[in-house]
């Protein structure tokens, strides 16, 4: 008897979950943040359809806060899978007054993010999106579906979320609620690693060993090269060039770096294997709160 | 570590943890997340600290689980979590199930996935009402290995007369059951270790494998290879476009069946029925990103083409010509209900759900409810309420392509969808169809 791997359940069950989506919902998105695990998502969304194109955008919300790298690799990805590509921009949420941008040195883009993404569901009327959110991240993404329901206001109410059997999901829902669909939901970053070893899927140089200017606030290790996070007196003072990558990629002020010379996938593979800290502890949004990540999550983020 | 990076060797094992408040459930998952090394630095710190906030006196292995804030503040476990971990053998994803009101609605859920379940039971009180309970939901969800883990062996001093007392009473409930699990039962202690990841010399009576060592060695996944070859279709591929795919060809008259295989195998030539019509034809091709195969792997995805043009879409069925499949819209099933707002009765109507299909479908006749304490059928009551189990008929509005649920946990299994609310209320499986000779077999409007 054949036995096929944790790789190939997983990434028939990421497919069987991006055509549940394309068929149970009218006007589904993908959103693409030009991270590892949307990346991923997105491949596989290739292979769930193929030979046909993709039958949704990708969705991309800009906070204005981006690696050049990120972008680079974003318009390269999107012409390489054939697909459309669609951006909700924070700073047209900003500009048009529809939130305010948060101040002091800490000032983040990541939770304004929320009204872009709501704002653009609404204005392209998408009826689910298509996330590359994991499980192993964070506690309460533990807790999350496959198929996880937002009222009309693009809120998740943990406590009352539908239950999930077998392999079938229950995408009903009544106008103007959406539901948010995570086909990577059992992935592990471990999983997620090996998968782009195994499918040799090219990645944004930012997750590879490189040099850049870092500064060091709260244990973390924040990117001084872009401009985008402003530095205290004593900060510019200290701003240091060293070897790192980055585990996650997203808005250019809150996602940390870790030293690593790991240059090519299996170092990494290697080097996420040792590693004694999550992802998600390199993530300056996560530290806000305990419960940081649910309450932005109840509000509507990613 | 070299094991662990490479990929290839190891497969996916999907179980499920059940047992009563109190009984070690969050210690054992803690124990095998710590000892297995999937418990982060950050993650240790975070629930050491917030074990000092609440005044816990030790590091509560329980928060690592509980990760929403009201269940954080009233020291309960709310809904399903998952979690993963893995060592060189095997990669694990875990269902934790909660033990309070919806219990059965959480375990119901978690077991519809699992390969196994770990059912908990403290030493010191031996088989109680909730563990025969466990088993009868394990049973009925048809997760064919149990581990009867007996927990708290340190409070009664590793003594085997308690262990073989509660094996015992365990075999003589189990053999009540309809189809008999793979029961591999353990002496543990989760609080301190023993026998959970490495063998306990407070045990030499016991010879059998500690837990993990189960876990990792267990043969599951044998219904997909052995069931008869089934492939719900899920959509359809069309490209609609005269390009050239290196791999396909002209993609003009391109139509592909997509679908996940539920169970057996599927070769190109193979003679096969297409539902909704059960028209005969053949497999012409077998369809991946990664290019053409000769046969299918069951669990894996494919776009499928056939032969002939044969009319199907989503809800459709693909099965092997000499394999036929249930086709009808009246059947008996098993069901469990979640409702807690709303009953169930006889007349009532919902959405149904089965594989990828969705019909109408209206209950016919209540059967019996099962208490799940005494096993005993009942008659008395044609009312479920939340957690309720039992058996009913329901009739669709078109036919739906099935097996029982004996025979395929795939083919088997629906859901009920509460027509105001679209929430899932019920969880069913299927028994067997309602045959009637003198029963007009036309379809029914409802």
């Amino acid at each position: 008897m054949a036995s096929i791997t944790h790789l190939q359940f997983l990434e028939s069950e990421a497919i069987f979950i991006l055509r549940e989506t394309a068929a149970q919902f009218q006007k589904p998105a993908l959103l693409f943040s030009g991270g590892k695990d949307s990346i991923v998502m997105a491949w596989l969304a290739r292979k769930a359809f193929y030979p046909s194109k993709l039958p949704f955008p990708l969705l991309h919300v800009d906070t204005g806060h981006n690696f050049p790298e990120a972008m680079t690799y974003r318009d390269w990805f999107v012409k390489e899978v054939g697909a459309k590509l669609i951006v909700g921009s924070v700073q047209k949420c900003i500009d048009e007054g529809i939130v305010q941008e948060e101040k002091g040195i800490n000032a983040s883009r990541n939770k304004l993010q929320t009204a872009a993404l709501l704002g653009t569901i609404e204005e392209y009327q998408f009826d689910a999106c298509l996330g590359g959110g994991r499980r192993d991240e964070e506690k309460a993404r533990a807790k999350e579906r496959f198929f996880s329901h937002r009222d009309e206001f693009g809120q998740w109410d943990p406590k009352n979320q539908r239950p999930e059997l077998w392999n079938i999901f229950n995408g009903r829902k009544h106008f103007g609620e959406h539901f948010r669909v995570f086909p990577l939901s059992n992935w592990t970053e471990m999983d997620v690693w090996q998968y782009i070893r195994q499918e040799n899927i090219p990645l944004p140089t930012l997750y590879f060993s490189h040099q850049r200017r870092i500064i060091e606030r709260h244990n973390q290790l924040l990117d001084a090269e872009t401009g985008f996070i402003p530095l205290l007196e004593e900060e510019k003072a200290n701003v240091r060039e060293m070897t790192i990558r980055f585990r996650t990629v997203g808005d250019a002020t809150c996602t940390g770096a870790v030293e690593s010379t790991a240059s090519t996938i299996d170092e990494i593979v290697a080097e996420v294997a040792a590693a004694r800290q999550t992802e998600r502890g390199t993530r300056a949004d996560d530290k806000r709160s305990e419960t940081a990540m649910e309450d932005r999550k109840k509000e509507g983020y990613f | 570590m070299d094991a662990l990076v490479n990929p290839t060797e190891s497969s996916l094992l999907h179980f499920t943890t059940a047992g009563s408040v109190d009984d070690g459930k969050s210690t054992l998952i803690g124990r095998l997340l710590y000892d297995s090394k999937s418990i982060f630095e950050d993650q240790l710190l975070a629930v050491e600290e917030s074990s000092k906030r609440r005044g816990d006196g030790h590091v509560n292995l329980a928060l690592l689980t509980d990760g929403l804030r009201a269940e954080r503040e009233q020291g309960i476990t709310i809904d399903v979590a998952y979690r993963y971990f893995a060592t060189p053998k095997r990669k694990f994803i875990i269902a934790d199930t909660p033990g309070h009101i919806q219990y059965t609605r959480n375990m119901v859920t978690g077991a519809s996935t699992a390969d196994l379940a770990i059912i908990l039971v403290d030493a010191r009180l031996g088989v109680i009402e909730q563990t025969m309970r466990h088993t009868y939901l394990a049973s009925l969800l048809r997760i064919e290995n149990i581990i009867l883990a007996i927990n708290k062996m340190d409070l009664v001093e590793f003594d085997q007369g308690v262990y073989d007392k509660i094996l015992s009473d365990y075999l003589t409930f189990a053999q009540g059951l309809d189809k008999m699990p793979q029961i591999c039962p353990i002496p543990i202690s989760a609080l301190n270790g023993d026998n959970v990841v490495e063998r306990s010399l407070k045990t030499p009576w016991f010879s059998g494998p500690t837990l993990l060592q189960h876990l990792e060695t267990v043969q599951v996944h044998a219904e997909t290879t052995t069931a008869k070859a089934r492939f719900p279709v899920q959509w359809v591929i069309r490209p609609i476009s005269d390009q050239n795919d290196a791999k396909v060809g002209n993609l003009h008259d391109y139509r592909g069946f997509a679908g996940r295989v539920a169970s057996g195998t599927f070769r190109v030539g193979d003679e096969v029925l297409v539902y909704p019509s059960a028209m005969k034809t053949r497999i012409a091709g077998i369809h991946t990103y990664d290019g053409l195969q000769n046969e299918t792997t069951p669990q894996l995805s494919y776009s499928m083409t056939v032969a002939d043009e044969i009319d199907t879409s989503r809800g459709g069925m693909i099965v092997k010509a000499d394999e036929p499949i249930e086709s009808g819209h009246e059947f008996d099933a098993m069901i469990c209900w979640f409702a807690d707002k709303k009953s169930l009765k006889p007349r009532a109507r919902f959405h149904l759900r089965h594989t990828t299909n969705e019909v109408r479908a209206v209950v016919t006749d209540v059967l019996f409810k099962v208490n799940i304490s005494t096993l005993e059928k009942s008659q008395d009551s044609q009312e479920f309420s939340l957690n309720d189990i039992g058996c009913i008929r329901l009739r669709t509005s078109a036919p739906i392509f099935f097996d029982a649920y004996s025979e395929n946990r795939t083919t088997g299994s629906f859901i009920l969808v509460d027509e105001q609310t679209n929430n899932t209320v019920a969880a069913g499986m299927i028994l067997k169809p309602v045959t009637d000779a003198f029963e007009d077999d036309s379809e029914v409007s409802i």
